[in-house]
C-alpha cells in the first residue's frame, strides 16, 4: 500500500473507530465521548484536506479490493469526491458540536453518537466510492445507520416515520441493485471513469441502457427526494434536530444527489447521455420537484416541515443543473449547489433546533418577535433564508446565477422561468418568517422557555449556526477567489473536460 | 507411518469418527461432558482445516474404506463444495457448542426445574455429537447407500433433539418430524434400489459414467428428489418445519435450521448437477425454480405474520431455502463454475446468519420468558450485544452488501440477467424486500427503549450466549468481503465439474 | 426373471399401501406400522434384485448387505418412533384430562 491508500483508509477509519469505541463506552462517560468525537472529526478534516491537496496536484488515490470476478470494491479519490467529502467532514464537525449541546442530559447518547459516527463514515464512503458496487454498498449502509437515528426518540410517531423511511429507502436500494447488476451485465463494468462506458454499446443496447438509466435514477432519486419518491422526507422530521440537519444537508439527501451526479458524469458520461436523449426526462422531473416542493413548503406551518419541503425543492437544483450537461455553466451551478445548499440548509436546521430547544417553538405562527429574544440565532437564520431565496452576496445567489446563465446559453427559456418562479416561491415562504421574527410583536409567553447558558442559548448550540452562516456569506463574497467551492467546482468541470 | 502424513486420504475419517467417539464418551461419562464436546468440536474444525489444506495442495481425494475398492467398498471423497459445507458445519457447530453451554447453564440456574434442565443437558451433548457425525458423513460420503445411512442417522438424532424440551407441542412436532424424515429416507432408499437395479453400482463416480435416459433411472431420480425435497422442506413440503424448529430448545433450533436442512439440500444439488446431469430437462429445472420462487414469497409472507420471534425465524428459513432452488434454472448459462459458488455462498451465509438469529431468539426468550414480538421493547438496554447480532444477521438475510447473502444474490441476479431470465431476478428482488419487512418489524421493537423502561437485570446472561451469536453474524457479514477464498477453494474441486459441463446442459 | 418381477411388484405394492396408510390414518401407531410396511416393501425389492436363478452365476452380495443395514436402521428408528408416540399420547391425554377437569370445575362451583 502506498501513502495514498493509507490516507483513504485513515479517512474512513477516523470516524469508524471512534464510532465503535463509543458504542462500547458506558453511558456516563460524557467527556471522553465528546473528546473522541471531536478528535475524530478534526482528524478527518485534516486528512481530507491533505487528500484534496493531493488531488489538486494530480495524485491518484485508489484502493481496489477484488471480491469475485466482476465485483470489486473500489475507493477512488477524484475532484468530485473531494468536494462531497470535504463538505461532509466540515459539516460533521459542526453538527457534532451542535449535537453534544443539543442532547445534553438526554438518555441513550452512546447509541446515538455511535450511529452518528458510523453514518459519517458511510457518507465519506459514498463520496470515495469508485464504482457503482461500492456506491451501492455504502448507499445501503447509509440507510441502516440513519434508521436508528431517525427513531432515536422511540415515540410511535418516530417509529412510523422510521418505517416509512425504510420502505422508501430499501425499495429504492433494491431497484438500484437490479439496475447495477443489469448495467454490469450489459456493459461489463460499473467503474467511474469520467467519460462513461464506450459509446459502441449505445448502438447495440440503446433501449436497455435508457431503461437502466431510469432505474438507476429511481434508485438514487428516493434518497434525493425527487417527486414522487419524496414521501419519507417530511415525516423524518420527527428526528432530533442534529439528525435532521445531517439528513438534509450532509448525508441522505446529498448522497442521493451525489449519486445522480456520479451516474450522469461517470457511469454514463455526457456524450452517451446526449446520444440516448434521456436527460430531458431528468430535467422535467427535477423541475416538477422544484415547483412542487416550493408549493408544499408554502402550506406548512410547522417550521421543520417547511424546511423539509424546501430541501426537496432545493436539492433538485443539483439534478436540474447536471441535466443541462452540454452547458458547462449550468453544470457548475448544479455542482456548486451541492455545497451551497448544504451550508444554507444546515444553518436553517440548527436555528430551528435552537428555537425548539430553548423556547419550545415548533410552529411559524409562534415566532412573532422571536428575534428580540434570540437575535444571533435569528440573524443566522435570516442569512440562510436569504441565501435560499438567492439574494447576493450569499452563496445561493452564486448557484442560481450560474444555473440561469447556463440555461440562457442553451436557450432553455423554460428553465429560466422555473428558476424565477421558484425564487419567487422561496421568497414567499421565507420572507414571512423573517418579517414575523424581526418585526412581529411577541404574543404571550414562549411555549417552553428555558434559560440555557450565558448567551441566548447554550454556546454549543449557538456557535455552529453562526459559523455556517458566516461561511454562507463569506463563500459568496469570495466565490471568485483561488480557494472557494466555486473554484473547486470549476476545477472539477475542467477535469471532466466539459 | 503413512497415516500421519498430511497427504494421507485417511484424514477424511477424522470428522466422522471423532464426533462419534465423543458422543459415546458423552453418553458414558457423567462429568466434564462439555469439555469432551468442546474438544471434539475444536478437533473437528482442525480436521476440516487439514482437509482443506490437502485439497489446496494435493487436489480432490478419494479414500477407500477398509481397503475395499469401488464396486464393493465404500468411498469417501473431498472436493470444494464438500469441504466448504464441512467448514460451515464445523464453525457453526463450534459456536453452537459454546452457546449451548451458556444456554443450559443459564437454565439450570433457575431452581424450579433445575433437575429437568440438567437432564436435558445430559442428553443434548451425545445427540448433538451423533448428529455432527451424520452430517460430516453426509458431506464426505461418495456412496448412495452410505448416504442413506447418514440420512437416517441425522433423522434419528435430529428428531430426538427436537423432542428434548419435553413440552407437548415440541414432542408432537418431533414425532411428525421423525415420520416425515422417515418417509423422505424411505423414498430416497427406493430411489437407490431403482438406481442399483439399473446401473449395478453405488459409487457416485461410477454412476456418473453410467448415466443414460432409461425409465428406471428417471424413476430413481424422481424418487430420490422427492425424498430429499421433503427433508429440505421446499414449498409445499415445508409444513413440518416451522413447528419442529420453533418449538425446540434454542441450540437445537440452531442446529436444525442452519445445518440439517442444508445437508439434504447439498445432496439433492449434488445429484442433480453431478450424477443425473445428462437426463435433467429444462422444464424440470424450471419446475424447481418455480417452487423455490413460491417458497421465497410464501415463507416471507408467513414470517411477516408471525406473532412470535422463533416462529418468524423458522418461516424465514422456509423463505431463504427458496433462494437455493432459484439457482437451479440459472444453470443453463455457459461457464457453470458459478453455480456451486451461488448455492455454497447462499448456504454458508444463511447457516451463519440463521444460527445467529435463532441464538438471539433463544437468549431473548430466556431473558424475558416469552418471545412475543410486540412486547420486545427495551430489550436493547439489557442485551446490547444480542440485539446487535440480530441486526447484523438481518442484514445478511436481507442480502444487503457486504454480506455473504449479498454476494449470493448478486451472483443469482447476474446469472438471471445474463441468461435473459429476468423474472427470476424480479423474484429475488421482491424476496429481499419482503425479508426487509420481517427483519425490521422485529428490529424496530428491539431498538426502542420506552421512556418508562425499568433497567432491571433478572439474571445476567452469560457471555457464552451473546458472543457466539455475534461472531456468527459477523462471519456472515464479512463473508462477502472474503468471497474470493471460498471461490478459490471451489475452483480446486472443479476437476469433476469441468468434466460434466463441457458446454452447458442439454 | 418372472420371480424377480413378482417380488419387485409385491414390494412396490407394499410400499404404496404403507404410504397410503401413513397419509390417511392419524393414529400414531398406525403411522409407525405403515412406515414399517413401506420399509419391508423396499427391502423386498432389494432382495429380489440380488436373485439369480440357480446356475446362472454368483448371487450379488451387495443388496444383502444393504438389506441387513436397512433392517438395523429400521428397527432403531421404529423404537424411537414408538417412544415418541407414547410420549405424545401421554402428554396429549394429560392435556385432555386437565382440560376436562378445568371444564368441570366451574360447573361444580355453580352447583
Amino acid at each position: 500500500m502506498n501513502w495514498g491508500q493509507w490516507l483513504l483508509t485513515a479517512i474512513l477509519l477516523s470516524s469508524f473507530i471512534p464510532g465503535i469505541i463509543i458504542f462500547a463506552l458506558p453511558e456516563k462517560k460524557h467527556r471522553l465521548r465528546t473528546i473522541l468525537n471531536l478528535c475524530g472529526s478534526i482528524l478527518k478534516i485534516i486528512l481530507i484536506l491533505a487528500m484534496d491537496t493531493g488531488i489538486y496536484f494530480g495524485h491518484n488515490f485508489e484502493i481496489r479490493l477484488p471480491i469475485i470476478p466482476g465485483v470489486e470494491l473500489l475507493l477512488n479519490g477524484d475532484p468530485l469526491s473531494a468536494l462531497f467529502a470535504t463538505l461532509s467532514s466540515v459539516l460533521w464537525l459542526l453538527t457534532t458540536i451542535y449535537a453534544v449541546g443539543y442532547l445534553e442530559g438526554s438518555p441513550n447518547r452512546s447509541h446515538f453518537f455511535g450511529y452518528f459516527s458510523l453514518c459519517v463514515t458511510v457518507t465519506i464512503g459514498i463520496a470515495l466510492a469508485g464504482n457503482l458496487i461500492t456506491f451501492l454498498l455504502f448507499y445501503e449502509m447509509l440507510t441502516l445507520t440513519t434508521y436508528p437515528l431517525i427513531i432515536h426518540r422511540g415515540t410511535k410517531k418516530s417509529l412510523r416515520a422510521g418505517r416509512n423511511y425504510l420502505i422508501y429507502a430499501l425499495s429504492g436500494g433494491a431497484v438500484f441493485l437490479f439496475a447495477v447488476v443489469a448495467l454490469q451485465t450489459v456493459v461489463g463494468t460499473t467503474d467511474f471513469t469520467g467519460t462513461g462506458f464506450p459509446s459502441t454499446f449505445i448502438d447495440t443496447h440503446a433501449t436497455v441502457l435508457s431503461l437502466i438509466f431510469v432505474l438507476l435514477i429511481i434508485g438514487v432519486g428516493v434518497k434525493a427526494a425527487l417527486v414522487p419518491l419524496h414521501g419519507w422526507l417530511p415525516q423524518a422530521m420527527v428526528a432530533p434536530a442534529p439528525v435532521s440537519a445531517l439528513l438534509h444537508a450532509v448525508a441522505v439527501v446529498k448522497a442521493g444527489a451525489f449519486g445522480i451526479l456520479r451516474i450522469v458524469l461517470d457511469v454514463y458520461g455526457p456524450q452517451n447521455l446526449l446520444l440516448l436523449g434521456v436527460l430531458p426526462l431528468l430535467a422535467t422531473v427535477a423541475s416538477i420537484t422544484i415547483l412542487y416542493g416550493s408549493l408544499r413548503a408554502l402550506q406548512q406551518d410547522d417550521l421543520k416541515r417547511r424546511l423539509a419541503f424546501s430541501t426537496i425543492s432545493q436539492v433538485s437544483y443539483i439534478a436540474l443543473g447536471i441535466s443541462l450537461i452540454d452547458q458547462p455553466l449550468a453544470v457548475i451551478g448544479g455542482l456548486v449547489h451541492l455545497v451551497h445548499q448544504g451550508l444554507m440548509k444546515i444553518t436553517l436546521f440548527f436555528c430551528a433546533g435552537n428555537l425548539a430547544e430553548t423556547l419550545g417553538i415548533h410552529r411559524i405562527s409562534e415566532m412573532d418577535g422571536v428575534a428580540r429574544r434570540m437575535p444571533l440565532t435569528m440573524a443566522a437564520f435570516s442569512i440562510g433564508a436569504l441565501g435560499m431565496i438567492g439574494i447576493p452576496p450569499t452563496v445561493g445567489f452564486v448557484s442560481k446565477w450560474y444555473l440561469g446563465l447556463g440555461a440562457l446559453a442553451a436557450g432553455n427559456w423554460w428553465v429560466v422561468f422555473i428558476l424565477a418562479v421558484s425564487s419567487l416561491l422561496n421568497a414567499c415562504y421565507f420572507l414571512p418568517i423573517l418579517i414575523r421574527a424581526w418585526f412581529g410583536k411577541q404574543q404571550g409567553s414562549w411555549p417552553e422557555e428555558q434559560y440555557l447558558g450565558r448567551f441566548e442559548t447554550r454556546l454549543m448550540l449557538l456557535a455552529p449556526p453562526l459559523i455556517t452562516a458566516f461561511i454562507v456569506m463569506a463563500a459568496g463574497v469570495v466565490a471568485n477567489a483561488q480557494i472557494s467551492p466555486l473554484a473547486w467546482v470549476r476545477f472539477i468541470v475542467r477535469e471532466y473536460g466539459l | 507411518m503413512t497415516a500421519f502424513q498430511l497427504a494421507a486420504p485417511a484424514w477424511m475419517i477424522v470428522p466422522i469418527i471423532l464426533p462419534l467417539i465423543a458422543g459415546l464418551f458423552c453418553f458414558l461419562f457423567n462429568r466434564r461432558i462439555f469439555a469432551i464436546a468442546l474438544t471434539a468440536a475444536l478437533a473437528n474444525l482442525l480436521g476440516v482445516c487439514i482437509l482443506i489444506y490437502q485439497l489446496l495442495f494435493f487436489g480432490p481425494m478419494r479414500c477407500h474404506m477398509g481397503g475395499w475398492q469401488t464396486p464393493i467398498g465404500i468411498t469417501l471423497r473431498t472436493d470444494g463444495p464438500a469441504l466448504l459445507m464441512l467448514l460451515t458445519t464445523a464453525i457453526t457447530g463450534l459456536a453452537v457448542t459454546l452457546y449451548a453451554r451458556g444456554y443450559f447453564s443459564y437454565r439450570i440456574l433457575n431452581p424450579r426445574h433445575a433437575a429437568r434442565h440438567q437432564q436435558q443437558q445430559r442428553y443434548f451433548w451425545p445427540l448433538w455429537m451423533l448428529l455432527l457425525t451424520g452430517l460430516n458423513g453426509l458431506f464426505l460420503s461418495n456412496d448412495i447407500f452410505n448416504l442413506y445411512v447418514t440420512l437416517e442417522l441425522i433423522a434419528i438424532s435430529a428428531a430426538s433433539l427436537a423432542a428434548l424440551s419435553g413440552k407437548p407441542a415440541s414432542q408432537l412436532a418431533a414425532f411428525r418430524y421423525l415420520l416425515v424424515s422417515l418417509l423422505g429416507s424411505l423414498t430416497y432408499l427406493l430411489g437407490v434400489v431403482f438406481l442399483y437395479r439399473s446401473c449395478g453400482v453405488l459409487d457416485l463416480d461410477l454412476l456418473q459414467n453410467l448415466m443414460q435416459n432409461a425409465p428406471g433411472i428417471r424413476a430413481a431420480l424422481a424418487l430420490m428428489s422427492i425424498g430429499l425435497l421433503l427433508k429440505t422442506a421446499l414449498f409445499p413440503l415445508h409444513f413440518w418445519l416451522p413447528p419442529a424448529h420453533a418449538n425446540a430448545l434454542a441450540p437445537v433450533s440452531v442446529i436444525l435450521s442452519a445445518l440439517v436442512v442444508k445437508g439434504s439440500f447439498y445432496l439433492l444439488f449434488r445429484f442433480w448437477f453431478e450424477v443425473f446431469t445428462p437426463i435433467i430437462t429444462t422444464s424440470a429445472l424450471n419446475f424447481m425454480g418455480t417452487l423455490g420462487a413460491i417458497a421465497i414469497v410464501w415463507g416471507a409472507i408467513q414470517a411477516m405474520r408471525q406473532p412470535r420471534l422463533k416462529l418468524m425465524v423458522a418461516y424465514s428459513t422456509v423463505s431463504q431455502l427458496g433462494y437455493l432452488f432459484i439457482a437451479f434454472p440459472l444453470t443453463r448459462i455457459d461457464g457453470n463454475i458459478h453455480i456451486w459458488g451461488i448455492v455454497i455462498f447462499m448456504a454458508m451465509a444463511h447457516a451463519c446468519a440463521k444460527s445467529a438469529m435463532f441464538m438471539v431468539a433463544g437468549t431473548v426468550f430466556l431473558h424475558l420468558g416469552h418471545d412475543r414480538i410486540k412486547d420486545l421493547n427495551g430489550i436493547r438496554a439489557n442485551l446490547p450485544i444480542t440485539v446487535f447480532a440480530y441486526g447484523i444477521a438481518g442484514v445478511s438475510l436481507m442480502g444487503l452488501p457486504p454480506s455473504g447473502g449479498f454476494i449470493a444474490k448478486w451472483l443469482l441476479l447476474s446469472s438471471a440477467l445474463t441468461s435473459s431470465q429476468w423474472w427470476w431476478a424480479l423474484v429475488i428482488i421482491v424476496g429481499s424486500l419482503l425479508a426487509m419487512i420481517y427483519v425490521f418489524r422485529v428490529m424496530s421493537h428491539f431498538f426502542v427503549i420506552p421512556e418508562d423502561y425499568a433497567f432491571t437485570k433478572p439474571t445476567p446472561v452469560s457471555p457464552l450466549m451473546e458472543w457466539p451469536a455475534l461472531a456468527l453474524a459477523l462471519i456472515s457479514l464479512l463473508l462477502g468481503l472474503a468471497a474470493s477464498w471460498p471461490l478459490y477453494i471451489l475452483a480446486q474441486g472443479n476437476v469433476v465439474l469441468a468434466q460434466i459441463f463441457p458446454g452447458g446442459l442439454p | 426373471m418372472i420371480t424377480t418381477l413378482l417380488y419387485s411388484m409385491t414390494g412396490l405394492i407394499l410400499f404404496a399401501m404403507g404410504l397410503f396408510t401413513l397419509i390417511i390414518h392419524s393414529h400414531p401407531l398406525r403411522k409407525i406400522l405403515a412406515v414399517n410396511v413401506m420399509s419391508t416393501g423396499v427391502f423386498l425389492i432389494l432382495v429380489a434384485a440380488a436373485y439369480k436363478p440357480l446356475g446362472l452365476g454368483k448371487i450379488d452380495p451387495v443388496p444383502h448387505a444393504m438389506v441387513l443395514t436397512g433392517i438395523v436402521v429400521s428397527v432403531s428408528v421404529t423404537a424411537l418412533a414408538l417412544l415418541l408416540a407414547c410420549r405424545v399420547q401421554e402428554t396429549s391425554n394429560l392435556d385432555l384430562l386437565e382440560r376436562r377437569k378445568q371444564e368441570a370445575r366451574p360447573k361444580e362451583s355453580n352447583q
